[in-house]
């Protein structure tokens, strides 16, 4: 085994192109499991703990520019307000070391159907950027996620930003698991209201063999929340159409049973987090609202 | 591979790494200093927790080449940084080279309590101290990581709520005391930092 370290970006691309089978490690959170229990020995690791902007984030206009080392400790710490959603989400993954360490770069790279970051992205509508020494693309979240831990990536790419839609409405994240810490999700749902295009996005997690989002469901609640002006009412949501919604969400599952829980369970599970998130983010659209800070 | 990092703020080289080794595996096997425990190597159980720049991570899970030029504080050093921080930086600390323990020292440190009779302190630090009075060690395994994590806790937040408490120490299992008792000894060691102050 080799060990890469390249000291700067276009040294990591460059490694990338000369050694594409180089496993790429940043918080070492996946990679180290793997290693530690020889389910994996890659010829050669490339660390990118050494690139200063792979840590960076910048929040523009309409987007927030999120290095793909960003822990998710200071994702929670810095860009709760911006990223509501994924702030929440990052709240729950394992234990403060693992989201010291851990970040939504090696989430994506990793693309389990469990990763929490994911729902979070799929709700608030994000690209990513990937480069080479060939050039950069970004690619729609929604085309991310490509099969049971695959995604759309080339293997000279490497993960340089995640382009994420600031908020511009209440965002929730829910998540089932045995206890409140250390727990992959058993399956999990992210929400997210966006008032300026009067659409609502979401995220599901585990109950598929990617993370995907829940278009049926998105699209009838979008459809009856216009044709009964709720968004400029602020109504509430009726619970026939809240029920509806749930239900569509539910039926876009497509789990398998597993040890930490049933197919069953899991649709089932989803279609209550579809409701209450609704629910919730709803309420703070309502209320003195328009507070943008997820509740933790 | 070659590796040379700062460990409890002295200058150390391992050599002879084998690349997809961890950190925590360096620590113990090469470098003597057995504080951090080899549990679960999955992230589960923080028995391996140090300070990696000042930050709690899973030794486990940091490949040894990641460390490179980097600071990371032990259990073993756990005392002698806790020392400094009080005199030399209250309220923060410190993760420079400029103090420390050196690596005979760490490899020597025993935890030697406060001396019933003479009332002589020992070697130990406040969150160390705190442990042993309030009965939070069983068969120890877990303490090491716990210590780190708790003694990281208290210098960030010096009067946590309960709340925050199990918060920070969410990534430390303990299989014997129930955790009543750490939380106890958290408790104990941010009442007597803040009756210091
Ligand atoms: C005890 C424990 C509990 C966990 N709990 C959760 C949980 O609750 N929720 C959750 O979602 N995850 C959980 N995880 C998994 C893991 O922490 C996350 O997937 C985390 O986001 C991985 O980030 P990392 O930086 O550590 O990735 P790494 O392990 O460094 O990398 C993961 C993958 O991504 C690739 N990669 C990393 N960075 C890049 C890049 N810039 N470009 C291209 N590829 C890249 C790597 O090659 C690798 O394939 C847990 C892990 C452990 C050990
Ligand atoms: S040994 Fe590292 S977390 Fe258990
Ligand atoms: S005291 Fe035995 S594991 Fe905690």
């Amino acid at each position: 085994m080799d060990f890469l370290r390249p000291a700067s970006w276009e040294e990591a691309l460059a490694a990338k192109a000369e050694h594409p089978t180089a496993v790429p490690i940043a918080g070492g959170t996946d990679v180290m499991v793997e290693i530690n229990f020889d389910h994996r020995r890659p010829e050669y690791l490339l660390d990118l703990n050494r690139i200063e902007l792979l840590r960076a984030w910048e929040v523009g206009e309409e987007t927030v520019r999120l290095g793909a080392s960003v822990s998710y400790t200071q994702i929670m710490e810095n860009l709760r307000a911006e990223l509501p959603g994924l702030a929440l989400a990052s709240h729950t993954v394992a234990s403060p070391q693992i989201r010291n360490r851990g970040g939504v770069g090696g989430n994506l790279g990793t693309a389990s159907p469990a990763g929490d970051a994911h729902p979070a992205l799929l709700a608030a509508g994000a690209e990513v950027e990937v480069e080479s020494v060939r050039g950069s693309r970004l690619i729609p979240i929604d085309a991310f996620y490509t099969g049971v831990k695959r995604n759309a990536m080339a293997p000279d790419e490497l993960i340089k930003t995640v382009h994420i839609k600031k908020a511009d409405g209440p965002q929730q994240y829910s998540k089932v698991g045995t206890r409140n810490a250390m727990v992959i999700a058993v399956c999990a749902f992210g929400l997210a209201l966006h008032p300026e295009t009067r659409t609502v996005r979401t995220g599901i997690g585990s109950a598929a063999p990617t993370p995907v989002r829940a278009k049926a469901a998105e699209e009838f609640l979008n459809a009856a929340l216009d044709e009964g002006g709720f968004w400029e009412s602020g109504r509430i949501i009726t619970p026939s159409i809240a029920k509806q919604f749930a239900e569509l969400a539910s039926a876009s599952c497509n789990p398998i049973d597993d040890v930490r829980g049933t197919a069953k369970y899991r649709r089932h599970a989803v279609g209550i987090m579809a409701r209450r998130t609704l629910g919730w983010t709803w309420e703070q659209y309502r209320g003195t609202g328009r507070s943008l800070e997820g509740a933790a | 591979m070659r590796v040379n990092f700062t460990v409890n703020g002295r200058k150390q080289e391992a050599d002879d790494v084998w690349e997809g080794e961890s950190l925590l595996y360096v620590l113990r096997e090469r470098m003597g200093l057995p504080g951090s425990k080899n549990a679960c190597e999955q992230g589960e159980c923080g028995s391996c927790t140090v300070r990696l720049d000042g930050v709690p991570v899973c030794s486990c899970l940091v490949a040894a080449g990641q460390v490179e030029g980097r600071e990371v504080v032990t259990v073993e050093g756990l005392a002698d940084y806790a020392k400094h921080r009080e005199d030399a930086h209250p309220g923060g600390g410190c993760a420079s080279g400029a103090c420390g323990t050196s690596i005979d020292a760490a490899q020597r440190w025993q935890a030697k309590p406060v001396d019933g009779q003479t009332g002589e302190a020992g070697a130990l630090s406040p969150i160390q101290q705190a442990f042993i009075d309030a009965g939070a060690v069983q068969c120890g395994f877990c303490t090491p990581g716990l210590l780190v994590a708790a003694d990281e806790l208290l210098e960030r937040n010096a009067s946590p709520s309960d709340q925050d408490i199990r918060e920070a120490l969410s990534g430390n299992l303990c299989r014997c005391t129930g955790y009543e008792k750490i939380l106890d000894a958290v408790r104990l060691a941010a009442a007597r930092q803040e009756e210091a102050v």
